[in-house]
């Protein structure tokens, strides 16, 4: 490019507008080459305000640590003792979020089942019912009860260890799944009762019960056919968190499962993952504020979900007053995808390792989002579940360190007090001080 | 006959004295009394057993019901026979909303009129409605056979799939890509055993077929003013 004009000006550096990005320009020319808005799997890639945002203090003169190797850290938590007669024991407080059979294929599910069994904690169902794969390779298996009720039945749900209620999810507050014509082979179109090829929408909303009074009753009939044995969490996206809390434990959930923007969906409008919901960190003190005004901390637990990816993740969720966490895209990437070794398909798909989101499509080169039998031979479920195992391992020992660093014993005995925020933005959402201060931005009896 | 008395032993001890029959009981007569508006009355259920409730239920009576048959001598709350997978369920009054929702299989008959959402996500069930049904009804129903003796209300069949619909009287409007459908031979044969099946006299020449127009089964961005 000429640094002059023909008259000798010089030119003035192109300059991209920060409204109208190369992002957003694409954007809009997608939408209008083909009038139809932009579908991906996945959670809010936009940046917000995160668990990044914490620090751990650690010991010091005030505080003492505990010794890395040598004394003990617990890390079990027991969930749905409240009303259940068989709370569910997991060995480590990080579990594997729902995801359904169809947009997962059998073998993946399969590998959820076998890293999450290895590792002592539970793995779940997802739309779409339970596979024999999975009960059969899963020592805990949460059911999810979901709007659609796809391949929803008794025998199953007897089968289950735990009861999921999905209300809601935290890519899509308010929004049904979609699984899309490609992705719906003969096995998925027979076990949800559809014809082969259609692109399926969930239900956004549960066909027979509106609002937290039709819920309580819809959690009795759930304990009286399967006789009062399995807790039963009531999973709800970041929306609301106090008050979907409270309604929740007023409907006798066991446990809430809380589950943030950041959170994954198996396809959904773009839109919808990147425009509503709360991102999680935001999230989590407000649901233990409710359970705290309820004298039900600890008694029903609060399980957290999108976005977690390390123990250092699993311990601020702790911290800030969780009882578990849930994994979900962290689990996949555990398993393979987005592995840059297929970095030359993404491109052939026109995109690039880490950034590969059209799970819809059912082209995953790794061969975990889709039901091709060519692509999901490429997926061992048998290393795959070796592989998260292993993952789930790490994340436990990292939450240990830093547990062990504040002079704790057990993850939760974590507590708010161990953080700090590096910004305003975290310090207000986490009501933790800012580094370095006494204050954070609505402190009680501060003013502001 | 076994008599069950809900409100002598309550809920939890009616259905688990139900639960508890195998599939080869000689005990297969069972009545609850005092049943008095209670939720989730005889659900779960599955054995070849019938039981009849004696007066009205609450919400979910027979949710999920396998096997069994269900006669309810009185009007039933909303959810009745929810995702019902096979078995019968008789309601001698009337029904309230979502009777039959993702029912899977099995049959549920009303004397009465079915509210609205009646057959809402069905999957499979054969609904046999004597009276009227109320508004969106069979919402996204997905397979299964509903009848209505009388009337339907607004948005029949909104969102359905491969579901079955036969009404006898008017239908006040169709929901989207619902349609009216040519009754063939086939679907006389249909519907003639689903009413006899139902123990329902009525001449299935009368009734009209209304099912998908399947125009919505890939999304299309001409369509999208249907939704």
């Amino acid at each position: 490019m000429n640094s002059h004009d023909s008259k000798g000006i010089p030119h003035t550096t192109p300059r991209q507008s920060a409204t109208f990005t190369q992002d957003v320009n694409s954007d809009i020319r997608r939408a209008a080459a083909t009038g139809i808005y932009d579908i991906r799997g996945g959670g809010a890639k936009r940046k917000v305000p995160s668990f990044d945002d914490l620090l751990f203090m650690g010991a010091s003169i005030s505080r003492y640590p505990l010794e890395g190797y040598r004394e003990k850290c617990e890390t079990s938590v027991t969930i749905g003792g409240l009303h259940a007669s068989n709370p569910i024991e997991l060995d480590i407080p990080i579990t594997i979020a729902g995801m359904s059979f169809g947009a997962l294929s059998g073998p993946a599910k399969e590998a959820l089942g076998r890293g999450a069994s290895a590792a002592g904690t539970s793995t779940t169902t997802g739309d779409g019912g339970m596979t024999p794969e999975e009960r059969g390779h899963s020592s805990k298996l949460v059911y999810q009860y979901l709007p659609s009720r796809y391949g929803m039945n008794p025998n199953d749900l007897r089968k289950a260890d735990a009861i999921e209620i999905v209300v809601g999810q935290g890519a899509k507050p308010g929004g049904g799944g979609m699984l899309l014509g490609q992705k719906i082979s003969d096995r998925v179109a027979e076990m949800r009762n559809l014809p082969k090829g259609i692109d399926q929408r969930s239900a956004c909303r549960h066909p027979d019960w509106t609002g937290p009074d039709d819920l309580e009753i819809k959690i009795l009939e759930l304990r009286e056919i399967t006789g009062w044995k399995v807790p039963i969490y009531v999973k709800v996206a970041g929306a609301r968190p106090y008050y979907d809390t409270t309604l929740a434990v007023k409907a006798g959930a066991d446990a809430v499962v809380l589950d943030g923007m950041q959170g994954g969906t198996a396809a959904t409008q773009d839109v919808f993952i990147e425009h509503v919901g709360l991102p999680t960190l935001a999230i989590v003190r407000p649901a233990v504020q409710a359970l705290q005004d309820l004298g039900m901390h600890r008694k029903v637990q609060l399980i957290l979900s999108g976005g977690i990816r390390s123990g250092a993740d699993v311990a601020k969720a702790m911290a800030l007053g969780a009882d578990a966490v849930a994994i979900g895209t962290a689990a996949l990437i555990a398993l393979g995808d987005n592995d840059p070794k297929w970095e030359s398909e993404y491109n052939k798909l026109g995109t690039t390792a880490g950034a590969y989101d059209d799970w819809h499509e059912g082209m995953d080169p790794a061969g975990i989002t889709t039901q091709d039998p060519d692509l999901m031979a490429r997926f061992d479920p048998i290393e795959g579940g070796r592989r998260l195992k292993n993952y789930l391992k790490v994340m436990t020992l990292e939450a240990q360190t830093i547990a062990r660093a504040c002079g704790k014993n057990h993850l939760h005995n974590l507590e708010p007090e161990d953080l700090v925020a590096l910004t305003m933005e975290a310090a207000a959402m986490a009501r933790v001080p800012l580094a370095g201060t006494e204050w954070y931005p609505g402190k009680p009896g501060t003013g502001y | 006959m076994q008599t069950l008395d809900l409100q002598e032993i309550g809920l939890r001890e009616v259905n688990a004295t139900l639960h508890a029959q195998a599939e080869n009981t000689n005990q297969t007569a069972w009545e609850i009394v005092n049943p008095k508006g209670a939720h989730a009355i005889a659900c779960g259920l599955d054995a070849p057993i019938e039981v009849t409730v004696r007066g009205s239920t609450g919400y979910y009576c027979a949710g999920m019901n396998q096997q069994a048959t269900v006669n309810i001598a009185g009007s039933a709350g909303p959810g009745t026979g929810e995702n019902i997978m096979s078995g019968k369920i008789v309601i001698e009054g009337d029904a309230s909303q979502y009777l039959g929702a993702t029912g899977h299989g099995g049959m549920i008959v009303v004397k009465g009129n079915a509210s609205s959402r009646c057959g809402i996500s069905m999957k499979g069930v054969n609904i046999v409605v004597q009276g009227n049904i109320g508004h969106m009804s069979a919402f996204m129903g997905q397979s299964g056979n509903l009848v209505v003796c009388g009337d339907a209300g607004d948005a029949l069949g909104d969102s359905c799939y491969e579901a079955r619909f036969f009404v006898r009287g008017s239908v006040k409007s169709l929901g989207a890509d619902c349609v009216k459908k040519e009754m063939r031979p086939e679907h006389l044969e249909l519907l003639k055993s689903l009413l006899d099946e139902a123990g329902i006299d009525a001449d299935p020449s009368e009734f009209t077929r209304y099912g998908s127009a399947r125009n919505l089964y890939n999304f299309d961005v001409d369509n999208a003013g249907a939704y």
